[in-house]
This record gives C-alpha cells, sequence and structure tokens, in this order.
C-alpha cells in the first residue's frame, strides 16, 4: 500500500484488494457489457449485410442464426444488450436526481441486476422456444 | 474555471459528451427495441417483408441516426474506458502512446463501420 505524498495517509487504489460494493460491480459490468456489444455490432452488421443481399442468403442466416453455437452466441450478445439498456436507464433516472443517494445507489443497482436477469430469461425462453 | 477540453474526446468537451452519449443512449435503445419487437411479432419473417422494412424511406432514416448515434455512444464510452485503465499508474509509461495508438485504430473501425453501415441502409 502506498502513503500519500500529501497527509502521510495510507492510499489503496488497488481494486483486487478492495472488497467492492454493488454499485461498484453494476458499474463495472455496465462497461464491460458495452465493449462486448461493440463486438456485437460488428457481427450483427455482417448478419444484417447477408440477410439484406437475396433470398438464399436470407434463408442461409434464418439457417445459421437457428443452429445451436450461434443462437448460444445470439445469447451472449442479447444478454449484454439488456443489462446495457436496463443500467442505461437507471443512468437517466439518477440524471433526473432519483436515487442518487447511498441507499438508492444499491437500491438501483440491485434493481437493474434483477431487472436485466428477468429479461435475460424471457430472451433464452425466446431463442430456444419454451 | 473553464471546462476540460480534450482533443480525444468527441465533443469539445466533457459536458458534451455527456449529452451526446444520453441522447445516443435513448435514439439506440429506441433502434433496437423496435427491431427486438419486430423480430418477436413477425416468427415466419420472410426475406420480402425484411426487405420491405429496411428499404422504406423511414427506416432508412431511422438506421442511418441510430448507426451514427451508436458510433457517437461506442467512440465515448471505449474512450472513458480507455483513459481510465489505460493510464502510466496501472500499465507504466508507455501507457499514453499505447492509448493513443489504441484509440486511432477504434476510430479507424468507427469510421469504417460507418461507411459499411450506410453503404448497406442505402443501396436498398
Amino acid at each position: 500500500m502506498k502513503i500519500s505524498s500529501v497527509n502521510g495517509r495510507p492510499v489503496n487504489l488497488d481494486l483486487n484488494t478492495i472488497d467492492l460494493p454493488i454499485t461498484a460491480y453494476a458499474s463495472i459490468t455496465h462497461r464491460i457489457t458495452g465493449l462486448v456489444l461493440c463486438a456485437a455490432v460488428l457481427v450483427l452488421l455482417w448478419f444484417l449485410d447477408k440477410s439484406l443481399t437475396s433470398e438464399a442468403d436470407f434463408t442461409e442466416v434464418q439457417k445459421i442464426l437457428s443452429s445451436m453455437p450461434i443462437k448460444a452466441l445470439m445469447f451472449l450478445f442479447l444478454a449484454p444488450f439488456w443489462y446495457h439498456l436496463i443500467a442505461g436507464i437507471r443512468h437517466l433516472i439518477m440524471d433526473m436526481g432519483v436515487g442518487e443517494s447511498l441507499e438508492g445507489g444499491r437500491l438501483g443497482a440491485k434493481i437493474v441486476f434483477i431487472v436485466s436477469a428477468v429479461l435475460i430469461v424471457f430472451t433464452g425462453v425466446w431463442l430456444w422456444g419454451a | 474555471m473553464g471546462s476540460v477540453t480534450s482533443i480525444a474526446s468527441l465533443g469539445r468537451n466533457g459536458l458534451y459528451d455527456w449529452v451526446v452519449q444520453r441522447i445516443s443512449a435513448v435514439v439506440i435503445a429506441a433502434y433496437f427495441l423496435f427491431l427486438v419487437f419486430f423480430l418477436v411479432m413477425n416468427p415466419g419473417l420472410t426475406y420480402e417483408q425484411w426487405v420491405a422494412l429496411f428499404s422504406s424511406n423511414w427506416m432508412q432514416v431511422f438506421s442511418t441516426i441510430s448507426l451514427l448515434m451508436l458510433l457517437a455512444h461506442v467512440w465515448i464510452g471505449v474512450w472513458g474506458v480507455l483513459t481510465d485503465y489505460m493510464t502510466p499508474r496501472l500499465m507504466g509509461s508507455k501507457a499514453n502512446s499505447m492509448r493513443l495508438v489504441v484509440e486511432l485504430v477504434v476510430f479507424a473501425v468507427v469510421l469504417i463501420v460507418a461507411v459499411v453501415g450506410l453503404s448497406i441502409f442505402w443501396s436498398l
């Protein structure tokens, strides 16, 4: 642990040694899902281009998307999408001054995890059929 | 006190980026929720329906605005993450020059996706 040159107090910025609060997990998950979605956009744009090229390509894309590994890949894109969306909506709500307190922040983070988990389950049901 | 300006941020300053990030978020959300809704509502989707959707003028405009908003959103988000983690404190003395290289690569990809995306939307 480093010692502050200003007041001699110990300074710890090593995240590995800090027990992170749920709000920190909500924040880092928002960032990680954002980066995953960057990659997702490239793949989705490729699928969109191919699906609009011809009827044969459209049918092929449908076939590719219904295959198990690609369905799993789509799930790996849709799950972060829901989380990133819900966490973003929380930010917009907080921008309006709602849920900015310590307790409000913790509650908001919990709600984001729960709501996105529910949406992710629905997505799984939609993809694989119930 | 003047606001902090960085040549590598999208806008002139952080407040501008903050506003663009939020407005773009709402547009992107609307676009993807619309597409998810459309796909859920059309389980037996045909090629004709799919092309009809994307070749309609309002959808071409919606797609174009959403893609440009998405790329602005990506740039602001990735820039924020890079400036937080690719720092001399976390990655050593070469961090700043390495970050500049990564930022240039990301910016190049953003430009390529803009060109490819717009050509997909407007060649229909």
